[in-house]
């Protein structure tokens, strides 16, 4: 269906310019390190060279002795009896008795300027008893490896294993036993998949300002500030409600930014240097050090399937290190892993382990890429050896709404089929391949999110609309909200403004993450919307003397609602304004919830690509992202994200790793080393937005952020496969490595 | 250590500033001059955040000592447009939706200016390669890339 036969709506589905594009193409918008207080500090922070040793001593009195440095902290500032989370948190914004990764901070200065705290950084001297360590998952619980911390394991850890393994868990249905034995084909294969970063180009920037009566503020780039509010407060032991945390315009998060790193020591140092604010920017290096990444993964998979293409019985066995503290996504990995199948014997089986690197974030459908890319893999494999076409083996075993998922729950309304369909209605699929080219098909998944959400708007004296939200506008969330709320208006695009607030603007809300911002915000504000317009008609009803029920509201005016109701001429909503100060007084409305009816998100990737037998250099030459949007809101931004998304993708599979040395120091911790894709690495990026509404979504907005980056892993193995006949399984697939597997074949 | 008395003009106006003389350009930009268009994203000449135009050369702000840039003209992304009329290549990217988060658009902004100067008629490879020193980590480039062919082939036409 053409996606405008649907569309009744008269801006929703529109492309106009975005509300903030102005200030952001004159390098007016302000990112977390352009902000900056009179009588500000400037803080460094000391970070370990080890990747696990013991602290000894640690003594700031030469760095304290310089002119101009005003307070150092380390944990003996911070509170104890910390537990969970919470003690996560605190033990990852400064080291306790242990370094637990290379880059894990150990103190921090602040100073009257940038280059004396660095200096003062330098001259804090730590003593440390250097500990073996461990850095990938299968090592790290194996019998004898270093333990990173005793009893840090939950309680669904079976006895026997590794103290490291702190998370386990099993779910499934059926009888995969039986289901291999009804398959005409059963394969098992290893994968690996290494850890990323979300690469944003913003480095983590707060300004914290503190006083000794525990009242703080804080300016800081953040996916979300009522997070970064929580999880300060709860590291330094103060009421969340007595700090305010506005969020700068956010240069990139991918789920990075949801939670804390440094904020809370620009807090602690401001508050031991009498209340002058701190700033801290990170560098780079310590963005790739010690914030993010993603987890590595370990991964089996076995699979069983008819000659006819039908998956019998589907197995995994997940095994991911999330750095030094439990958090890994391997549950996550498992759910979406055989999430497109419909499965009736299926069994997930899941390991979280610690290894001495630095406690991973969300990035982007967090475990989603990894578990994807073992079982399309694997899935791809097997229809090559049963001679199957690959999308007609996804239509026949995909999931349609209403079906179980393969992680438990009914499947709402989704759109897997009429995404298969549009793939194969793709014009690239028609594209012919050369010697060495290769053509690579992957579907992915996300769930999308709700979270807690609460948006207020209200009606200016002219007839306009203001919106106060709390997510962050990473990738151009106000000019959706905007639509929306313009749209549920009847008013022109630019009659509507959306501010995202500070935390002492609205009740509490998520980050914008787990694709939530236009789903989530959005929904709540068309409900917020909706409140405002009852108040409207409710004047004009008093106005015109009848009764409330007797009014309605289209094209922007309260208007009788039918010709029993008496014939009066619209009230437009610039008419409303102009006199609510005498009619009642102000006119707003506001929605708090967490709400419900998520619609999730499949989408499938084509890539055509061409191997370099000399050099093993895989150069992308065509690229399909075709995924179910629900309704996309502003189409431009929809792409983006699809575009973006794949090519995050493109640079896991092909390029980006943590590599480490023997001392478990990361290596490549400029960007120099750790290469994300590039301008020249890439073609166009091609995409197709289906539009499967989702009923949970005034508008049918399923969320659009994440799922892009997930088949592309994949599919590029898939890809590689078919042009030059090896099977890759462990990520990334470098032109060493590459090369060295061609040289085997 | 002893600041340096530093003479430039930036964006067409004399100014002066102090600097430390281990500061970047980037930094005293920033720091000390107020102009925080331009974005440090590496500080190591990886990522093109930083790009401005020295005496008309494209450079990474981040690699030049701000003391470098005395008696020498800066142009930043303040610069870009004329008074509020906007750059073609400005008014392409927001049309386009060539910028997510917005960070790298300044750098790229600065660096595809240079680009348009130097070659009127880019073709797309000439255009990804010119770019390849500036990352954006979430728009793919293919808005990008877009915008600033749209871009060209508007001054194209302006100037026949
Ligand atoms: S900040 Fe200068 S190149 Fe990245
Ligand atoms: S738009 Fe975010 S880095 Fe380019």
């Amino acid at each position: 269906m053409a996606k405008d036969e649907l569309n009744t709506f008269k801006l929703v589905g529109t492309r106009p310019d975005r509300p903030d594009g102005l200030d952001k193409v004159t390098g007016r918008a302000r990112y977390g390190a352009d902000f900056s207080l009179p009588g500000m500090l400037h803080a460094a922070v000391v970070r370990s060279p080890h990747a696990h040793a013991k602290i000894v001593k640690i003594d700031a009195s030469k760095a304290l002795a310089l002119d101009g440095v005003k307070a150092v902290v380390t944990r003996a500032d911070l509170p104890t009896g910390l537990t969970g989370d919470e003690w996560d948190l605190q033990e990852n914004t400064l080291a306790g008795e242990k370094a637990l990764y290379d880059g894990h901070a150990v103190a921090a200065v602040a100073a009257t300027s940038k280059l004396l705290a660095e200096e003062a950084a330098r001259l804090i001297e730590v003593e440390y008893e250097v500990l073996p360590h461990v850095i990938h998952v299968d090592d790290a619980m194996a019998e004898g490896a270093p333990v990173i911390r005793e009893g840090a394991a939950d309680p669904t850890v079976p006895e026997g294993l590794h103290p490291n393994v702190v998370k386990y868990m099993e779910f499934g249905r059926g009888d995969v036993e039986a289901g291999f034995a009804e398959a005409d084909l059963v394969m098992e294969k290893s994968y690996k998949t290494e850890a990323t970063h979300q690469g944003y180009i913003e480095p983590h920037a707060c300004v914290g300002q503190m006083g000794s009566d525990n009242k703080g503020e804080m300016w800081v780039c953040t996916q979300g500030q009522w997070f970064i509010r929580k999880m300060s407060a709860a590291v330094l032991g103060i009421e969340a409600s007595q700090l305010r945390v506005t969020p700068s315009e956010i240069g990139g998060g991918f789920g990075g930014k949801t939670t804390i790193f440094m904020e809370p020591l620009s807090l602690a140092l401001s508050k031991k240097a009498g209340g002058r604010p701190v700033k801290i920017v990170m560098t780079r290096s310590e963005v790739l050090r010690a914030t993010g990444p993603t987890a590595s993964a370990s991964m089996d998979v076995k699979i069983g399937m008819k000659t006819d293409g039908t998956i019998t019985g589907a197995r995994a066995e997940f095994r991911m290190q999330g750095g030094a503290f439990p958090g890994a996504p391997v549950d996550m990995a498992l759910y979406c892993a055989f999430a497109g199948y419909k499965l009736e014997n299926v069994q997930h089986i899941g390991y979280d382990v610690l290894a001495n690197r630095p406690k991973c974030a969300a990035y982007r459908a967090p475990g989603s890429p990894m578990g994807a890319f073992a079982v399309e893999s694997l899935v791809d494999e097997m229809c090559r050896e049963l001679k199957l076409d690959p999308i007609e083996v996804r239509i026949k075993n995909g999931v349609q709404t209403g079906d179980r998922a393969s992680y438990g729950p009914k499947f709402g309304s989704i759109g897997l089929k009429e995404v298969l369909e549009a793939v194969k209605d793709h014009p690239n699929l028609q594209a012919e391949l050369g010697p060495n080219q290769g053509r690579g098909f992957a579907v992915g998944y996300w769930f999308n999110h709700n979270g807690e959400t609460s948006v207020s708007m209200a009606i200016g004296e002219d007839g306009t609309a203001q919106v106060s939200v709390g997510t962050p506008d990473i990738g151009g969330s106000r000019a959706s909200v905007s639509l929306m709320v313009a749209e549920t208006l009847g008013i022109p695009y630019e009659d509507v403004r959306v501010n995202v607030v500070e935390t002492g603007a609205l009740g509490v809300n998520e980050p914008t993450h787990g694709s939530r911002a236009t789903f989530a915000t959005g929904k709540a504000a068309v409900e917020a919307t909706q409140g405002a317009i009852k108040e409207m008609c409710r004047r004009a009803a008093a106005e015109w003397g009848i009764d409330e029920e007797a009014v309605e509201w289209a094209d922007g005016a309260a208007q009788p609602a039918g010709p029993n109701a008496g014939k009066f001429p619209p009230m437009t909503i610039k008419e409303i304004a102009a006199k609510m100060g005498s009619t009642g007084g102000p006119i707003s409305g506001h929605h708090e919830s967490v709400p419900d009816g998520v619609g999730a998100s499949f989408g499938a990737h084509v890539v055509d690509l061409e191997v370099d037998p000399e050099t093993g250099r895989v150069t992308i030459l065509r690229y399909l992202v075709v995924q179910d949007a629900g309704r996309a809101i502003h189409p431009s931004y929809v792409e983006g994200q699809y575009q973006g998304g794949a090519v995050q993708g493109i640079g896991w599979a092909l390029n980006e790793e943590y590599v480490y040395d023997d001392k478990g120091r990361l290596a490549n911790s400029v960007f120099l080393d750790y290469r994300v894709p590039v301008a020249s690495d890439l073609p166009m990026i091609d995409t197709v937005i289906v539009e499967v509404p989702n009923p949970g979504h005034p508008f049918g907005v399923r969320g659009v952020g994440e799922t892009g980056i997930t088949p592309p892993l994949p599919a590029i193995a898939n890809a590689i496969h078919d042009a030059v006949g090896v099977r890759m399984t462990h990520l990334p697939i470098n032109p060493p490595k590459l090369l060295a597997a061609l040289k085997a074949k | 250590m002893t600041k340096v008395h530093v003479q430039t003009k930036i964006n067409g106006d004399a100014v002066e500033f102090l600097a430390d003389p281990r500061e970047t350009l980037l930094d005293c930009l920033r720091d000390h001059v107020g102009l925080t268009g331009s974005k440090e994203g590496c500080g190591t000449g990886d990522c093109g955040a930083c790009s401005v135009e020295l005496d008309g050369t494209l450079v990474c702000s981040c690699l030049v000592l701000g003391v470098e840039a005395n008696g020498k003209t800066v142009d930043t992304i303040e610069g870009m447009a004329t008074g509020n009329d906007l750059h073609p290549l400005q008014r392409k990217f927001i049309e386009h939706a060539a910028l997510q988060c917005g960070f790298c658009t300044p750098g790229i902004l600065v660096a595809a200016k240079k680009l348009l100067e130097v070659n009127p008629d880019p073709t797309e490879e000439e255009t990804r390669y010119w770019l390849a020193g500036n990352l954006c980590r979430c728009t793919g480039y293919d808005k990008i890339i877009r915008a600033v062919m749209d871009a060209a082939a508007e001054m194209r036409q302006e100037v026949a």
